[in-house]
């Protein structure tokens, strides 16, 4: 019988301290990753293993809510405006304000401090096991004092989410400015533009077929229109540096971004007809003299 | 033994990572993550003061504060998707260019 409870306390316990490393590491890599994505993924590790740490504290409801609001909604949400907003939206390294990294590491120390002497202070002894609603019952327990103590907060909760889903759906919607371009004014515009048919493909007449690969111009220059924005951003931030950055990747890099914003758009219009001309120009003068290395191959 | 002790510690310790998020990163995803991430922290603590006093008021506290920080993303990401429609950048530097 002492076994068996010893037993379960070293279940919990080696629970309990994998948990609390693996979300503290979790929590540490958010703050650290650089790009977005990540940040989202590891926020999800540190909400499932709260929901399982809920679950040990005897809450099973909340452990459910947690893993289908939080995991299930709230992040499926950030990822949507995620792609929304730009999934190569990575954090500047440059600071704005002189000092605020270290100032923030400063406040946070401070109050990390702060809060361990106040809950040190406080003293926390072992949970009590009587009285309380736990295990098969939490639920009906939880109904009861929801519907019966916190029934006015649970009626402005209603309100407040359908204030929520009003206000999201005031702010999100976007308001045409111009009138939508007609398939007739859209292709004049591809016309006039020198360019009729569409951006060449990623991989097109390359020696490989990932989709980082541009395609080749008849005349055997890369086109860097045919490689995503998304993509040329991640090849840049990681690797070559300033001195492949000619006047003519230059311009490329203006038109593709030209391009992009008509893509997120929708309305097409003026920056779409001069991206292409603009790019036109950057690749023929291109030649070998921006060969990244990943060209270069 | 773990007691709920240990369970403020870590909430504690989350809550930190998080604020210290806030004050750190420029891009305001980023930081609504690290505001649920503190938030997290919080319901974790109430969650285990309810275990300490043997009540389910703190869960409960724990549910409202979840259907709060829900409404609070919805409401922070459209205002957010606002201002990248018109200023084509999710940093939390640029906005204040609105006041020149």
């Amino acid at each position: 019988m002492v076994l068996a409870a010893s037993a379960a306390d070293t279940t919990r316990s080696i629970t309990f301290w994998l948990l609390a490393i693996i979300s503290v590491a979790a929590g540490l890599g958010m703050v650290l990753a650089r790009r977005a994505v990540h940040c989202a993924v590891l926020l999800a590790v540190v909400m499932l293993s709260l929901a399982v740490l809920y679950a040990m504290l005897g809450a099973p409801f909340l452990a459910f809510v947690q893993v289908i609001v939080y995991t299930g909604a709230v992040l499926m949400l950030f990822l949507f405006v995620m792609m929304i907003v730009g999934i190569s939206s990575a954090d500047s390294i440059i600071e704005t304000i002189r000092g605020q990294r270290m100032a923030a590491a400063l406040a946070g120390i401070g109050l990390l401090v702060l809060l361990t002497f106040i809950v040190g202070h406080a003293a926390i002894g072992p949970g009590t096991r009587t009285g309380a609603a736990y295990g098969s019952s939490n639920i009906n327990g939880l109904a009861t004092l929801i519907f019966t103590r916190y029934v006015f907060p649970f009626e402005i909760t209603s309100a407040l989410l359908i204030t929520a889903a009003l206000g999201a759906m005031v702010l999100a919607h976007a308001e045409r400015t111009s009138a939508k371009p007609t398939q007739r004014r859209l292709s004049r515009q591809r016309v006039a533009s020198g360019r009729p048919a569409p951006l060449p493909g990623p991989g097109t007449y390359a020696r490989h077929n990932a989709v980082d690969m541009p395609a080749l111009l008849p005349d055997g220059s890369v086109s860097r229109l045919s490689v995503s924005p998304v993509i040329t951003g991640l090849a840049r931030g990681a690797g070559p540096g300033p001195a492949v950055r000619t006047e003519a990747l230059r311009a490329a890099d203006t038109a593709s971004a030209g391009t992009a914003s008509a893509g997120i758009n929708g309305t097409g219009g003026g920056s779409h007809d001069s991206g292409p001309a603009g790019a036109d120009s950057g690749d023929a003068g291109s030649g070998d003299a921006d060969s990244t290395p990943k060209e270069a191959r | 033994m773990i007691s709920p002790g240990h369970y403020v510690a870590l909430s504690v310790i989350l809550f930190v990572i998080g604020g210290v998020g806030v004050l750190v990163r420029r891009n305001a995803i980023v930081v609504f993550m690290c505001v649920e991430l503190m938030l997290n922290a919080v319901n974790l603590a109430f969650v285990a003061f309810a275990r300490l006093h043997g009540t389910l008021d703190g869960q409960v506290i724990a549910f409202f504060v979840m259907v709060v920080a829900a409404a609070e993303v919805v409401v922070g990401l459209a205002i957010l998707t606002a201002i990248f429609r018109t200023r084509r950048s999710a940093s939390v530097d640029d906005p204040n260019l609105l006041k020149y």
